[in-house]
């Protein structure tokens, strides 16, 4: 009888795993405990062991795709079994997107001081975005119950509050979000452009008819394209016990909606012109806010950047979304007094903070790249 | 559904609901020990003889088996018995003809015979009955696929679930109580009838909530009044069918409060509670914040003496105990 292989859940954590490699050919013969192929979680990387002996009739997922926990990734079977009825319930594993458990709550998580929790409390936790951790049960054996969870609850009939809905998008931010922000360890480096060559840049590409206009978002993309060539170690991912550092820079950019936010991929960045930039950048992004993206577009930025210039933004710091290691959240241009010569001068400054995930990238690194970007973004008329 | 529209006593109810049956279908007919001259054992049949005549209220020697087993053969030949037992008590001798032939024929006969019968009288405890008269053995017939098991606790519900039991086509073990016949209650006038397999919530609440059914329902109303005076709101439910159980509504309610205590009287072990506890941690596991309680009566024989069967039937207090219990409060 054929025997699924599917893409095991390793962790509470673990929504979906990478297929490294595989350890065996499709028609090779397997052991129940082989080593069939090694798998990526979103901590390290492990051996998955064969659950039946036979022969491995098919690898369904190539090395390097990410499929949720789960999925189908390979069937186990005699020579010449027929495999129709377990290959076609596959098409819809894999196609379903995984539902998150919710992160909040890891299910095997210890609990207050060394009780447990009941079952509603959990459910309630889930649903309000509890920590437990932080939590001390009142119940038998520092059990947590539901009365010790009522001083955190919104509730329902209070006046003044309004419960909406999390839609998918505000769901994903949610799962991105914590996702980054709890496991990857952010710090910050600020750096302050002088900009005043950018906005003469600008202002000249609104007047000239020959092209589109400029932006600052397409002279920070190139200038960053730019510094990530010499640093290609800002252009990196975690991945468990390795680093991965990308060859191609593809830069994702924030770009606010309605009700959230998505950031589109502009792919190869290293490779493109400033021209290039401004002509795909414009494209990808009205397509964005039209939501015509598909999945491939918004996933797998190696870099990104976050610009909140239009809202008259000094500064900010931006959350990274893993698998990229850094991200570059860029303020607003402001007139600001510098000292030029000994003498005090109106300078067009802008200013920008870059998180780094410090499994990646240490403050040194993230400092020299930075002064890279800012010499390439200061001659902008070289981008 | 008719509205509550006169008082009426449990009793009373019941020979409503009866009367009312036997003049609507002339196949319905009453049999058991002392139902004609004597008008019943606890006159629920009273002026029956003389309404229906003893071709259909028919007085029985002390002969259980007998009986059941000559009103199983009726309504396989299409009539519609209602046999009365003194108590259930006694159905213990009727317990082969009931198991092995009123719950298992239609099954046997591929569906082609049905066994449209009532099986009808007191169960559980009244006063100083001693051991033998004062058993609550619902849950033995729970246990049993092919029959139907309904105890109301209320005028209202008597009347309607017995009306809906003499109508099903399936064998109903239903079941009163000595000590709810002279209890009064609005009921509704004329016809009206409750399906069978569907509870009701008898007193909403919010904070916690109390299963209990019979007699037992009575102590978990004036355990919610009395929990009521300390600020907590326990929302009762009667289940009124025991099988096939309404688990809907009960979970309905579980799930909303977190906390629940079933209160019967029968013995704990086996019990009906315990059934009833299993399907809701099935149903609503995750919404449970503590394990569910049962207040049953003493795993004893009952005692004969006043004070120690008072002491072992549930009462007020213990539901009240139970519940500051599942609340955490103690």
């Amino acid at each position: 009888m054929a025997s699924r292989v599917i893409m095991p859940k390793l962790t509470d954590s673990m929504e979906e795993g990478v297929v490294v490699k595989w350890r065996k050919a499709e028609g090779e013969r397997v052991e129940s405990g082989d080593v069939l192929a090694e798998i990526e979680t979103d901590k390290a990387v492990m051996d998955l062991e064969a659950f039946a002996t036979g022969t491995l009739r098919k690898i369904l997922v190539p090395e390097g795709t990410t499929v949720p926990s789960g999925a189908l990734i390979g069937v186990i079977g005699e020579p010449d079994e027929d495999l129709r009825e377990i290959l076609e319930g596959a098409q819809a594993a894999v196609a379903r997107p995984s539902t998150p458990p919710p992160t909040a709550v890891p299910a095997s998580a210890p609990f207050g001081e060394g009780g447990s929790a009941s079952p509603r409390v959990r459910t309630l936790a889930r649903e309000h975005g509890i920590d437990l951790q932080t939590i001390k049960g009142s119940g038998p054996g520092g059990r947590i119950v539901e009365r010790d969870l009522e001083p955190f609850l919104t509730k329902k009939d209070q006046p003044g509050v309004r419960e909406i809905l999390l839609s998918q998008m505000r769901k994903a931010i949610v799962r991105m979000t914590t996702q980054s922000k709890a496991p990857v360890p952010h710090f910050y480096v600020t750096i302050e452009v002088d900009m005043a060559e950018g906005l003469r840049m600008i202002e000249e590409s609104k007047k000239s008819p020959a092209s589109s206009p400029v932006s600052i978002n397409h002279l920070i993309i190139a200038a960053a394209a730019q510094a990530l060539k010499q640093h290609p170690g800002l252009n990196a991912a975690f991945a468990g016990e390795v680093i991965r550092v990308f060859s191609t820079i593809d830069i994702g950019i924030a770009v606010a909606l309605e009700d959230g936010l998505i950031v589109p991929v502009l792919r190869d960045c290293g490779a493109k012109s400033l021209a290039q930039i401004v002509e795909s950048e414009r494209a990808l992004v009205a397509r964005a806010r039209n939501r015509d993206l598909t999945p491939e577009e918004y996933t797998g930025a190696t870099f990104l950047i976050s610009n909140l210039g239009k809202f008259d933004v000094e500064s900010f710091s931006a959350v990274i979304l893993p698998p990229a290691a850094a991200v570059l959240a860029v303020g607003s241009v402001r007139e600001v007094p510098v000292v030029w010569n000994g003498r005090v001068e109106v300078g067009q400054r802008l200013k920008l903070t870059l998180s780094c995930d410090h499994r990646v990238v240490d403050g040194a690194a993230a400092a020299q790249f930075l002064e890279t970007f800012k010499r390439a973004l200061e001659r902008a008329r070289a981008l | 559904m008719s509205t509550y529209n006169m008082k009426a006593t449990y009793r009373e109810a019941l020979n409503q609901a009866l009367r009312e049956e036997m003049r609507r279908d002339d196949r319905v007919f009453l049999i058991g020990e002392d139902v004609a001259h004597y008008q019943g054992a606890f006159k629920v049949s009273k002026g029956f003889l003389e309404e229906f005549g003893p071709r259909r209220v028919v007085d029985t020697p002390i002969t259980e088996s007998g009986f059941t087993g000559l009103a199983i053969g009726a309504a396989m030949a299409g009539l519609r018995p209602v046999a009365e037992v003194m108590t259930f008590n006694f159905a213990i001798l009727a317990m082969d003809q009931i198991v092995n032939n009123a719950a298992k024929i239609r099954y046997m006969s591929g569906g082609q015979i049905s066994v449209p019968l009532v099986i009808r009288g007191p169960g559980s405890a009244a006063h100083q009955l001693g051991a033998q008269h004062s058993q609550s053995l619902e849950a033995w017939f729970c246990h049993v696929p092919g029959l139907k098991v309904v105890m109301p606790a209320t005028p209202y519900d008597a009347k309607g679930l017995l009306k809906s039991a003499v109508r099903d086509e399936n064998p109903v073990i239903f079941i009163e109580a000595q000590l709810l016949y002279p209890t009064q209650g609005e009921i509704g006038e004329g016809d009206y009838t409750i399906p069978l397999g569907v509870a009701e919530v008898k007193r909403p609440g919010t904070d916690v909530t109390l299963i209990a059914y019979s007699k037992m329902l009575l102590v978990a109303l004036d355990a919610a009044e009395k929990l009521a005076q300390e600020g907590i709101q326990a929302e009762v439910v009667d289940p009124r069918t025991l099988r096939p159980l309404d688990l809907t509504t009960l979970a309905a309610s579980a799930k909303k409060t977190g906390k629940v205590v079933i209160v019967e009287e029968g013995w704990p072990v086996a019990g009906l509670g315990a059934q009833i506890a299993e399907s809701l941690y099935r149903k609503v596991f995750d919404y449970l914040d503590g394990p569910i309680l049962r207040v049953t009566g003493r795993d004893v024989p009952m005692p004969y003496a006043r004070n120690l069967e008072d002491a072992a039937i549930p009462n007020v207090n213990q539901v009240v105990a139970a519940v500051h219990q599942v609340l955490y409060r103690n």
